[in-house]
């Protein structure tokens, strides 16, 4: 919670809150606020609702109704106690995942709605510290991490360095123009997972794709986006689409990660002002490119090492659903492992892992919360019998890893990078030469 | 009574009607207009396959997951819908006034099936009052309003019934069930009933932007 002491007792400023309520009247929202009929199909649709024994006050219609249904009721009329008790209905208590959309009669966008609450809560200062601290960090310098620029070179150099201990041939080409694809990664990955950047760096440079990694717009991931402040949610797509067209690189590559998807393909471009709405840059997945790979043939997999053990797929909301490629997941599966078993319901009607939305990155005082809205997918893994969850979403990942801890499910979470460098065949060319 | 009638049935059922129709196309006619400043998205991403996808299988009895999920609500939905459009257009006695007036008229039920759907109506309108009640998600959600509407939407019904079957002073109900009926199309414009025109925008809307835009399905 918003812990500034002076900022919870200032008043609010509600010719702000009247000027952010009337711009963002639109056709949709009056529409949506107007014809709710309160039939309560959506509270089913919900898994934070169905984590927590079915208490009402969690379904989506609720969470709308009390929040941004309210603010436009008073029409700006409330003060900051009103602006607090949002809070946890804004962020403890919907990832924006979108499922209730596709469960309304009217096909409500109860997600949007939310995100419009957020954005007004954080015009008044309210929004959780450690959202606001990364996007402080944002707007200071481009990155969640506040990384700066030659941290982010040397740590590729020492990442290629370590490779060669094991490989030959893999670099960690930087800036470089005319690349087909710009990669772009979770800032998580340089900071304190740098095997993740060596697992993409060895897989592009055997598979030989013209890639390259920005040293600015480097990070693909949009905190701003959830804390709902929309101008540094803009910026930060924005300088990711300038910098690949800087380059002139034909595609923005993202790693595997969900929310950097639905920033920079669907909400960056109207966030950073793109009147078309569509990016300027063409954005794909990591798993779109990795599947490519496999399909023809740029790397093969040992078909002796396809992974034996049961697994399942955790489709992140926001790359399944909200991104439309729940098929290439499976596809990809289907060449690297031999015993796939779905989690019900799947696909485009998988439920969130409940780390979404902003509140695996709110930190450690949020963690008994995420833990029971989590209670619906490990009931989901649990169903499958799974022993590994494929998870190709930094939250995701994080989130399956910490319900197997505390609801004991005692599965094992990877991602696709880290399966195709287990199973491959390393062409002879890039064998480290034993000199 | 009969003045009071005359005067409902005539000029006041004329206003009734062309207040229905012209709030409906202001209603939307306004939110048209504020579209085009306001929802670049809409027209950005507008598709008219995924759109009708959205709304035909919306428009089907089980036609979605969660119609699935709650089939006896679906079915109670249907009825209640499709016997509250159906009903009043295909009643013989209006067809009858129609004619009188205008010199054409709908096909028409026959009177015992007009009956037994207006009873079907009623019995499914109670269904939708009791599950507000009865289930803590609905209930929660759930303001004096939206049941004075459900009552508002049933009225037309019961007094029409209570006419046919003459109970209680006939006039009186004649008179009520003209009232009933013209307080209902004039609220349908500036209410939530508003949806049997919205409806068919909203859903669309979210059928393209769930599925052309992310190819993702809403239903």
């Amino acid at each position: 919670m918003s812990k500034n002491s002076d900022a919870s007792s200032a008043p609010v400023d509600i010719r702000k809150i009247r000027q952010l309520l009337d711009a963002n009247d639109s056709a949709r929202v009056r529409t949506w606020l107007g014809i709710c009929s309160r039939c309560g199909l959506c509270a089913e649709s919900c898994f934070v609702y169905l984590s927590n024994d079915k208490d009402p006050r969690l379904s989506p219609a609720y969470k709308f109704k009390t929040t941004v249904g309210e603010m436009y009721r008073r029409k700006g009329k409330f003060d900051r106690a009103f602006l607090e008790a949002c809070l946890a209905p804004l962020w403890l208590q919907c990832t924006t995942c979108k499922r209730c959309s596709m469960t309304c009669p009217f096909g409500i966008d109860i997600a949007s709605l939310i995100s419009l609450g957020r954005h007004i809560c954080h015009s008044q200062g309210v929004v959780p510290d450690k959202l606001q601290f990364f996007t402080d960090n944002c707007r200071k310098s481009g990155n969640h991490m506040d990384l700066p620029r030659e941290e982010l070179i040397e740590t590729c150099e020492w990442v290629v360095e370590e490779i060669e201990d094991d490989y030959q041939g893999i670099t960690i080409p930087i800036d470089q123009p005319g690349s087909t694809y710009m990669y772009t990664v979770n800032p998580r990955e340089p900071v304190f997972y740098p095997q993740e950047l060596t697992l993409a760096a060895t897989i592009f440079s055997i598979a030989e794709i013209s890639w390259t990694m920005p040293s600015y717009g480097w990070d693909c991931t949009n905190l701003p986006m959830f804390a709902g402040d929309r101008a540094v949610a803009g910026q930060q797509a924005r300088i990711v689409y300038e910098k690949a067209q800087e380059l002139g690189c034909e595609k923005i590559l993202i790693t595997e990660c969900g929310h950097a998807l639905r920033s920079l393909a669907f909400e960056g471009p109207y966030l950073a002002g793109y009147p078309d709405g569509k990016p300027p840059v063409e954005i794909v997945h990591s798993i779109e490119l990795l599947y490519e790979i496999l399909r023809d043939g740029r790397i093969k997999i040992d078909p002796a090492k396809k992974l034996k053990k049961p697994v399942t797929y955790q489709d992140p909301c926001n790359i399944s659903r909200n991104g439309g490629l729940s098929e290439i997941g499976r596809k990809l599966i289907d060449l690297l492992c031999e015993d796939y078993r779905e989690m019900m319901p799947n696909r485009a009607y998988n439920h969130c892992c409940g780390g979404g939305g902003g509140i695996l990155p709110m930190g450690p005082d949020f963690k008994a919360v995420r833990m029971a809205n989590g209670r619906l997918k490990a009931d989901q893994i649990r169903a499958t019998k799974a022993e590994v969850v494929i998870a190709p979403c930094h939250n995701c990942f994080d989130q399956v890893s910490d319900l197997s801890e505390e609801y004991e499910l005692d599965v094992h979470v990877t991602s696709f990078k880290e399966l195709i460098l287990e199973m491959m065949i390393l062409p002879d060319k890039f064998k480290k030469q034993n000199s | 009574m009969n003045h009071l009638y005359e005067f409902l049935s005539g000029p006041v059922l004329w206003a009734a009607f062309i207040i229905f129709v012209l709030g409906l196309a202001l209603r939307l006619a306004f939110l048209i207009g504020l579209s085009r400043e306001r929802d670049r998205v809409l027209y950005n991403h507008a598709n008219l396959g995924w759109g009708l996808r959205s709304v035909v299988h919306w428009l089907m009895p089980w036609g979605s997951v969660a119609m699935r999920q709650q089939p006896v609500f679906t079915f109670a939905a249907f009825i209640f819908h499709l016997t509250l459009l159906g009903v009043p257009l295909f009643l013989q006695g209006h067809n009858m006034l129609l004619q009188e007036a205008f010199g054409f008229s709908l096909w028409s039920l026959p009177e015992a099936w007009a009956y037994g759907l207006s009873w079907l109506f009623l019995a499914s309108g109670i269904f939708l009052i009791v599950r507000r009640l009865v289930r803590p998600e609905v209930r929660i959600l759930t303001a004096v309003w939206d049941y004075v509407l459900l009552l508002l939407t049933m009225l037309p019904f019961i007094t029409g019934l209570m006419a046919y079957r003459q109970w209680g002073p006939y006039e009186m109900m004649m008179v009520l069930h003209v009232l009933s009926g013209e307080v209902l199309l004039v609220l349908i414009p500036f209410s939530k009933l508003g949806h049997m025109v919205l409806f068919f925008f909203t859903r669309a809307f979210i059928g393209f932007e769930m599925g052309a835009r992310r190819g993702a399905p809403s239903w």
